[in-house]
This record gives C-alpha cells, structure tokens and sequence, in this order.
C-alpha cells in the first residue's frame, strides 16, 4: 500500500479518532489518504489553530493530540503551538509535508529546515529518510509523545518518500535504546520523604501540571487527606486538587493568593510534586522559602535541582510514587495535632488576606466579577479554556477547579491566541461537555479564523471576551512600573465581535450589564453552536494581590 | 509577558556578572550516541540554548558502527554539569553519558604546530620536541610542522614552550578518553 495509507494505519492503530490540519502541495498525498481513512478531520483556518486545537484535545482528554501541516509557511506556522506544547508538557505529534528529496536543500518552492527549525523546541523529531521507516516511526513518535514527561514530537515526511509503495505490517514494539523514562520512583527515597513528612510541623503540597498529565489528582487528595496537608498548586496544576476544600490555599505564585504564597515562605518542609520552579512561582529565589528543606517528585530528572536544590529528589510518576508515599506517611501514624499550630497561622491568612476587589455599585462589570459570573452560570460544572492574560489570572484565581483537565491554559509559554482553537480542540475531544473560552480582547483576535472551523464542524463552544479594549496586562505592569506611559496597549473597540462572530456563522451577544449578567450568561451557554459573548467590562483594573517581579513572596502588593 | 525590567539602563559590568558563572574544573563527558543524522546538532543545540560553553569537542565511530562517541569537555563546577548531563541524558539518541573521573580516564588529543625555527632556533625547538616526545612532520629552511599526542596540559606546555619562538598557527582536536582498567568507558 502507499505510504500514506500505511500512516492511516498506524494512526487508527494509536487510536487517533481526530486530526486538526490544512493540506498543501507537499502533504497532498497524506491528504489523498484521508479521503476514505475513516479517520475524523477538522480542517483549520490557520495551522497554529490546528496546533493548538490539538493541544486543547491532548489536555482535555489526556490521549495523544495529531496535527498537520505542509511544508515550509504550513509547518512555520506550526512553531508556536510546538513551543507552547513544550513549555506545558503536552503530547502531540506534528506531522508535516516536506518537499521531495531531490529537492532537499535546493530552497524549493515551499521548502523549509522544518527539524532544524523546531529542533530546540520539540521533545524529538523524525525526518523520514525512508518510506519502509514511516510506520515505526510513526510509532515511535507516539510513544515518546505520551510517555515520560509528555512532549510534542514532529514527523517531517518529504512528499515523494509519503507515495512510496511499501509492505505494511503492524508494529507492536518500539525500539528506542536511549530512551527509558524512569517511572518507579525509588522506595528508599520515598521512604525518607514519609518520614520528612511526619517530622515537619510547617508542611506544604506544592503540585504542579505533573500532577494533571500523570493523572494522579485522586492520589494527590489522598495523601494530603492523611493528616491535612495543605495544597497549593500553580496555574498548570489547577484542578489537581479539588477546590474549593479546606485544605486548599489557592493557587501560589506571581498571581497567587497571599495564602499560598506566605505559607511556602514559612514552609519548613515543601512537597513539590510535578512542578518546577518556574520563575512565577519563585519570585526572586534567593529569598525564595528560605525555611523550608524540599521534597521534590518528577517524571523530569533533569527538573530536580534545576532552580532550587531537591534535599529529596525521587524521579519518577506521581501516579506511581504518591500512593507509595501516603502509604509510608499512613504507617508512621504522625500526630496531626502538631499541625495545630500552622492551620492557625494559615487561617489567620485566609481570614485577613481573601481574594478580594472592589465591586461595582451599578452596572459595571468588574472583570473578576464577570469570572464569578460565569463560575455560577455553568455551576463550575465547564472545561474551561483559557487565553493568555490578566484574564487568565483573574480566572485561575476566581473560577474553581474541582476537578483536572477542567482548566486549560497556555502557562509557560503564555501564548496569546492559544485559548479559542484550544477550546475547538477540547471540544471536539468532550462532545458531552459545557466548554467555555475565556478570552481577552487582545488576545482572541489572534486565532479568531477558527469560529469559521467551529461554524463550520458545529463545534459549540462559547466564547466570553473579557472586553477592555486594552492589552490589560501590558497596560498593568506599564501603570505599575513604567510611569503609567501607556505604549501601544489601547486597542480601542474593534473589531465589533458580535458582527464578526455573525459574519463567521456563529451566534453573537453583547453583555454590558452586571445586574443580569448571570443570568444573561445561562442564556449564552444554552444558546445552540458557537457563541461569542462580548462581555464590556471596567477598562482599567489590575490583578491582584502580585509578587513584583524580582520581589520575594512575603512582599507581595495589592 | 516578560520582565518589565526597571528604567535604570544596565551596565554591561551588571551583564558580565550574571553570564559569569563559569567556575570549577574542567570535565571530560564521554557520550555514546546513536549514529544518526543531525545527532551533533541536537547537542551543540542544547548546549547553545541552555547556555552551557563547549570548551573542545570530538566526534569519531565506535566499535559499534551504529553508536558513535562524542567526547567533550567543559568547564564548570559540579552543579551545572549534572544540570548539563541530566539535560543531554533527555535527548533521545543519547544512548550514555560518563563525566570521566580524572583520575581513572586516559585523555589525550593530537595537535599540529607550525613554529618559526631558523638558525639556531631551530635546534631548540627539536630539543624541546625531544623532551615532549612530540615528532617533526614537516620542514622548510624557516619552519617546522611538529606533532605532538598528550592530555590537554601536556599540550599547553609545549605549546607555552614553543610560542616564544613564533608560532604560526596551531590545530588541536581536542580529547578524546578513555577509562583505566577492564570495564567499559
């Protein structure tokens, strides 16, 4: 069979029930094969949309995300979502059309290094060299994408190679001799951290996106219900721990609730668990939980010690090692009443530090207040999709997440345009499922070609623009720390989104009034199709509380 | 978003303290990797990307003709070479890294000298080739081309002893190692 008919197999065979994509000269074969595959496409607007349409499914549904582009512009056009996919751990594979070989490295038409342009941002990739190779490598390609520490992979297929008649035979077996993600977790060490558990009097559960993609929110609220422990996770972790519950301090971080972040400034132990250490969550670290002596569990060893030193490292899955741990922890039967005394400092926290902002007394709508709005129209019970700004903080910090792969969000990368193909993705993913986008003015406006790709597929999401008509978080940190010079944020009210979402087949609304702003969203998100709510909200207002950049956690403001 | 930054314009001094990290010994990292196209450039990739500074690198066939040997050394103190193998070991056609121990590796590298030698300098030079057991490949009435096999500091001598006398250009491979004893690198 051809080629490409071969890689229909091996897709069916990973079982891939969806693709995002947009065909060209050099992937047209691929295409031809499409034609009676079997195999359900969406055909994107744009291939960043298809990027991260598959990245927005690979989230929701925790399986392996596919798409495709062609050679050159279709596969250039595919290097944000491939980055994003990096930064935020997140399986897909990406195959693109190449030109053919003869014409490899003569600048033919169409033709871009695709490897060496995506080489610093992929977990592997692949350059067919031979079409017998393909099926392995397709394989191949799913097995490193969906294991370890997930990642993107892309697969260049030059075009002629992708015709090549071959003999197709099954693969069942991988064959990757420097690649063996450690996945147990040493007991030795486990055993050490149960112990460093039951001595430390100040503890804290630091739980990253790790917690998500290792499926192990279940074990997660276990071990922390052993002898209440308490959670704080970071914007990817979200939903790894069910909030709201008692033991929850809200998310940590840049944004994250004083709570949070106070309580790992006086931590005398931290049990990071699939994190990193990123900066946002550090602040200036130097200062950065100067007490505390750290446990920290990844699938990533290269994670461990990367920022700041593992007194613990223990290398591995958490859904292997957390059971493991509680286990060991429940056998020493600590005494939680030596918790006593922090649960009472944290409480004082909670009590003096809330969320809180100042409301509007008419029918102004306060960004966070519109977040808590539509926490209550979907009755938390949504997937709920992000963008990439101050509306984004607000929703980490206001909508809560009882459950993991509910809250899907660009957050290493922080890609603006991420959020509205993202959502398609997860929606085509979960049919059954209320999925809303939150989106910024801003931002929406950079993948908005893909309510054509919903109208068209009927993929019903419901879009709610946080409208400022500012890049918020821009304007913010110009207010904050450069003399209120507002350079190049104001993007003033355009386009009109109730005319551009008609004018792409979907429904659009206008909501202005914070009075009946509930139950104007209920009517939103029964309407049938994709929506688009343009949501007018107050123009300047800053999230809060902050770490200022540089600043340790303790001096947070607002 | 990035970091806002402060308005204070950065001194290149301020820039030179944060690049300035390099500090420690030198490291030999012998790295089996599998023989495959673009393998080099997933290295020197990662070691650019993540600002790691290659100080020599050598690249050659193994006894296993799908397995090809890179070996490279590197400055640094103990913490950013874990960091640094930790990172190499997540590439896929890494197959094994060992950070040589110096006291059981065998190192060496190979280099070419060209040196001023005429008239009585010329004498001296073979003199001081004589002690290195370096060897005299090539010569004109005012040159020498010298060849010379050592580790790393042998070569720096002869190098520092020669100079004096004009040196014209130089061509070092850098090392490649090997453990002592039985058992595999």
């Amino acid at each position: 069979m051809r080629a490409v008919d071969a890689l229909m197999e091996c897709l069916k065979a990973e079982g891939v029930d969806v693709v995002f994509g947009l065909p060209g000269g050099a992937n047209l074969p691929t295409y031809d094969a499409f034609y009676e595959a079997g195999i359900k496409h969406i055909l994107v607007r744009h291939e960043a949309g298809g990027g991260h349409a598959a990245e927005g499914y690979a989230k929701a549904t925790g399986k392996v995300g596919v798409s495709m582009a062609t050679s050159g512009p279709g596969a250039t056009n595919l290097v944000t979502p491939i980055c994003d996919a990096m930064m935020d751990s997140v399986p897909v594979v990406f195959i693109t059309g190449q030109v053919r070989t003869e014409l490899l490295g003569t600048d033919g038409f169409q033709e871009a290094d695709t490897i060496g342009i995506t080489m610093p941002i992929v977990k592997h990739s692949f350059m067919i060299q031979h079409p017998l190779e393909l099926p392995r490598t397709i394989h191949e390609a799913f097995h490193i994408a969906r294991t370890g520490r997930p990642g993107p992979v892309v697969v260049d297929l030059p075009q002629d190679l992708s015709r090549a008649d071959i003999p197709y035979e099954p693969v069942d077996d991988v064959h990757l001799p420097g690649y063996q993600p450690t996945t147990d977790g040493n007991q030795k060490q486990i055993r050490l951290a149960a112990k460093a558990l039951a001595n430390s009097r100040r503890p804290v559960i630091y739980a990253g996106g790790g917690v998500i993609s290792a499926n192990a929110a279940a074990e997660l609220t276990e071990l922390a219900s052993v002898d209440r422990l308490p959670v704080t996770c970071t914007v990817m972790g979200l939903g790894g721990f069910p909030a709201p519950h008692p033991q929850w301090l809200g998310m940590l971080g840049m944004h994250g609730t004083r709570t949070a972040n106070y309580a790992m400034d006086e931590a005398d132990l931290i049990v990071a668990i699939g994190a990193r250490f990123d900066d946002r969550i550090t602040g200036k670290l130097s200062e950065f939980a100067p007490r505390a002596k750290f446990i920290h569990i990844d699938v990533d060893p290269a994670e461990i010690s990367k920022n700041v030193p593992a007194h613990i490292p223990i290398v591995g899955d958490a859904k292997n090692i957390i059971p493991r741990l509680t286990a060991e922890y429940r056998a020493l039967s600590a005494d939680p009443g030596r918790l006593e005394e922090w649960w009472s400092r944290i409480r004082l926290w909670q009590e003096r530090h809330p969320l809180v902002y100042a409301d509007s007394t008419d029918s102004e709508i306060k960004p966070q207040y519109m977040v808590q709005a539509l926490y209550e129209a979907t009755g938390g019970d949504a997937v709920v999709v992000s963008d990439v700004g101050q509306h984004q903080m607000w929703t980490a910090q206001y909508f809560h997440f009882a459950k993991p792969r509910r809250w899907i969000n660009s957050g290493g990368l922080g890609t603006m345009g991420f959020g509205l193909p993202a959502a398609m993705g997860a929606k085509v993913g979960c049919p059954d499922d209320t999925v809303v986008c939150i989106a910024g003015d801003g931002s929406v406006q950079m993948n908005a070609q893909e309510l054509a790709t919903c109208a068209q597929e009927g993929i019903a999401i419901k879009v709610f623009i946080m409208n400022n008509g500012y890049l918020g978080m821009v304007r913010q940190w110009q207010e904050l720390f450069w003399d209120k010079r507002y350079s190049q944020v104001d993007m003033g009210q355009h386009p009109d989104f109730v005319k551009l979402a008609e004018a792409y087949g979907a429904t659009g609304i206008r909501l202005t009034d914070k009075r009946t702003l509930v139950s104007d969203m209920k009517a939103a998100l029964a309407t049938d199709g994709p929506v688009v709510v343009d949501v007018r909200v107050t123009r300047e207002e800053n999230t809060y509380p902050m770490i200022a950049p540089g600043q340790a956690a303790r001096d947070m403001v607002g | 978003m990035g970091e806002p930054g402060t308005k204070e314009v950065l001194s290149l001094d301020q820039l030179d303290a944060v690049a300035g990290l390099r500090t420690g010994r030198k490291h030999i990292l012998s790295i089996l990797v599998e023989n495959k196209p673009g393998v080099l450039t997933r290295i020197t990739g990662l070691f650019a990307r993540r600002g790691f500074n290659i100080d020599t690198l050598a690249v050659g066939p193994t006894d296993d003709e799908k397995i090809s040997r890179i070996t490279l050394t590197l400055d640094g103190a103990v913490h950013p070479i874990d960091q640094v193998t930790k990172q190499l070991h997540k590439l896929i056609n890494v197959l094994k890294i060992r950070d040589l121990e110096p006291v059981e590796t065998l190192a060496r590298e190979l280099a070419l000298f060209k040196v001023n030698a005429d008239g009585a300098a010329r004498a001296e030079v073979m003199q001081i080739c004589e002690i290195f057991r370096a060897k005299v490949v090539d010569v004109t009435k005012r040159s020498v081309v010298v060849e010379i096999t050592g580790d790393c500091d042998k070569v720096d001598a002869f190098e520092a002893l020669v100079r004096p006398f004009g040196l014209i250009e130089m061509a070092r491979t850098g090392e490649i190692a090997i453990s002592r004893g039985r058992s595999e690198t």
